[in-house]
């Protein structure tokens, strides 16, 4: 998964394995050395480039796109990939999909000025926005409809998808829960699982402030999020073990507080096997995007706007619904009712007012997570 | 030029790791000389890590080694060549390379939640089940630990033991010496130096262990290894590589402090020998 934390080793290793290749690195040898491409390389929106025919036709030139870190049942990736070839003739080269958002920025910066470089990045929003320097800005022709909080106004970066946090559960062996209290009783003794410690795991964070929201914190104060996993562990119900897909199948992860999109996905692979459902407590409901951007140094420039225009058209936004996550342009869809109605149905109702962390409550709350975590769960 | 290729090896794996380390514990982020990752060594998440690690090797090692030391003297008894001779050395030489994820997966696959001896036990009434002591640093990882540090010690400490002649303690007897005796004036000063020096061995080898809790343990990195870990990973917390490597400095430091009393040991115990 994604969101997993790796081992040291293979940073370090990776880290020295980071130096000998940029010491060695082959020539540059980029297409963007044409005079169309430098063009699109700066294109700041396809009118920039003389409307969307013309940045079709320097994409279909430029012919592949570089993705990275993409896995094929995150979100939906395998089918917008498929979709988006089939679309424009325009071959995906897609490496590394089980790299970590951390990996692609390393990945670009190893990479940079080769053809095999990211085209595009998709990133959790902590790691995009330690590197804003390395996007190219860019507006979709939907770029009106996202949200501002979602974005950045000259569309260096863009929320793409997202979910709200929720709880997973194996409804044929415990009750369901309405709220994240209800996980403090003895039905879920020894059964609860969060998905990675917070202190490494975007997905785990969210779950430590989804509880403080649910035990009367806020965005601001989550100290209550970090002494309701205390007395979870307190009281013998919290389960200090990485849930996966193979212990939900197996049943030594009954419970475990994950994205509302994974959880939902693993619902629809375990079908017949178990009963897994997915709820968001009410008035605990924490957002988190994933960040979409453009590589400044993109090899094919012309095809990375491209894939951002296909994502942000209605037809992205309604295939990474059907993958489970809430695309960016939900709101403006549901009005203009081009949304997949039956993939929007699909995802588990939410009651209260959705909370996104802003840059200030995240450093605030990471710093707390930092100093508390390991003392409330060690 | 024949150690050549040794040099080059301790270079590349020992004298580079180690200087990467040690000057990245003194970089800030934009690459000067600062002081504040040792500083922040002081935070309470990572000290109480570093005194479980601390903990952590110093049990497992003294248990590993009374109790592997004991098995080496019962396995001497044996006849020499004997099938349980055999059969006891070659499985602790098994089981003391049987570390990592694989150990740790052997652990939860019997006594985990849903593992073979727990859902056992259930269905006879015994329940273990809802327990998650397994995955705590100070109960699961001490017995996990304690499990590959038994064999480790058995193979380190037999040549030690077998070394003792039973001449000696015939000589003890006809002297008219007890087996308290022996012990205490003959056979535990010949071991005791080997078998200090094996359990250091021990600590080093617990404390720098990391697949096999990384596989146990995934929450609040209580012991240093799993800590530095996070520091390198981290989606949440960025920028604190270097912090990690002022943690893997600290580890450093205290290898350093057991091979020191290693180095003396050894030394005390060739003058012994040289006598």
């Amino acid at each position: 998964m994604k969101t997993f934390a790796r081992p040291a080793g293979v940073a370090l290793v990776a880290a020295l394995a980071a130096v000998g290749i940029a010491a060695c690195s082959p020539p540059a040898k980029s297409s963007s050395s044409s005079a169309s491409g430098d063009k699109a390389a700066s294109a700041t929106s396809a009118q920039a480039l003389g409307g969307m025919d013309a940045l079709v036709a320097a994409a279909k030139k430029e012919g592949t796109l570089n993705v990275i870190a993409l896995p094929p049942d995150w979100a939906n990736y395998g089918e917008i990939i498929k979709a988006f070839t089939a679309k424009y003739g325009i071959k995906v080269d897609s490496a590394q999909p089980d790299a970590s958002s951390a990996d692609e920025i390393t990945a670009a910066k190893n990479l940079s000025g080769q053809s095999k470089a990211p085209d595009v990045f998709d990133l959790s929003a902590a790691v995009a926005s330690a590197n804003t320097a390395m996007f190219a800005p860019y507006k979709v022709t939907t770029f009106g409809q996202v949200p501002d909080k979602l974005k950045d106004a000259n569309g260096t970066w863009v929320n793409d998808y997202g979910g709200y946090m929720s709880i997973g559960y194996d409804a044929g062996k415990v009750p369901a829960p309405a709220s994240v209290t209800d996980l403090l009783k003895p039905a879920y003794k020894g059964k609860v699982a969060l998905n990675g410690d917070p202190t490494k795991a975007g997905a785990a964070f969210s779950g430590v402030v989804m509880a403080a929201l649910g035990n009367g914190g806020s965005a601001d104060d989550i100290s209550k999020g970090v002494d309701f996993f205390k007395q979870l562990k307190n009281a013998g119900n919290f389960l200090p073990v990485d849930p996966t897909p193979a212990t939900i199948e197996s049943g030594q992860t009954p419970v475990v507080i994950d994205w509302d999109y994974l959880n939902v996905a693993q619902g629809a692979k375990l079908k017949g096997k178990l009963d897994w459902k997915t709820v968001v407590p009410a008035n605990a409901v924490v957002g988190g995007y994933y960040v979409q951007a453009i590589n400044k140094d993109a090899p094919h420039p012309a095809a990375a706007r491209l894939w951002q225009e296909f994502l942000y058209s209605d037809q992205g936004q309604n295939l990474w619904l059907k993958g489970g996550a809430r695309p960016v342009r939900e709101d403006a869809m549901t009005k203009a009712g081009t949304i997949d109605a039956a993939a929007h149905s699909a995802l588990p109702p939410t009651q209260g007012t959705p909370v996104f962390l802003t840059p200030e409550q995240e450093t605030k709350a990471k710093n707390y997570l930092a100093a508390n975590w390991a003392n409330a769960v060690g | 030029m024949g150690v050549l290729p040794f040099f080059a090896y301790t270079t590349i794996f020992l004298l580079i790791p180690t200087l990467v380390v040690a000057i990245g514990a003194f970089l800030g982020a934009d690459n000067t000389f600062t002081t504040s990752n040792v500083r922040a060594l002081s935070q309470p998440a990572i000290v109480s890590s570093l005194e479980h690690s601390v903990i952590l090797s110093a049990v497992t090692s003294v248990v590993g080694a009374v109790v592997g030391g004991l098995l080496a003297y019962a396995v001497t008894t044996a006849r020499e060549g004997g099938t349980l001779r055999r059969l006891v050395t070659s499985l602790c030489g098994v089981l003391a390379q049987f570390g990592g994820v694989t150990l740790a997966f052997a652990f939860i696959a019997t006594v985990g939640l849903q593992g073979f001896l727990t859902l056992r036990l259930q269905s006879i009434g015994i329940d273990l089940g809802n327990s998650t002591w397994l995955f705590e640093w100070n109960k699961g990882l001490m017995l996990v630990y304690t499990y590959f540090q038994i064999p480790l010690m058995l193979i380190v400490f037999l040549p030690a033991v077998e070394g003792l002649r039973p001449q000696w303690r015939e000589a003890a007897e006809t002297l008219g010496g007890s087996a308290w005796d022996y012990w205490r004036r003959v056979g535990g000063p010949i071991l005791a130096p080997s078998f200090i020096g094996a359990t250091l061995l021990l600590f080093t080898n617990a404390f720098s262990a990391y697949a096999t809790a990384a596989a146990l343990v995934s929450q609040g990195s209580p012991i240093l290894p799993l800590n530095i870990a996070g520091t390198f990973s981290s989606e949440v917390i960025l920028g604190q590589e270097n912090i990690g490597k002022a943690m893997a400095l600290a580890m450093v430091a205290v290898v350093a402090v057991v091979m020191t009393l290693y180095a003396l040991l050894e030394r005390r115990t060739s003058k012994w020998l040289g006598r």
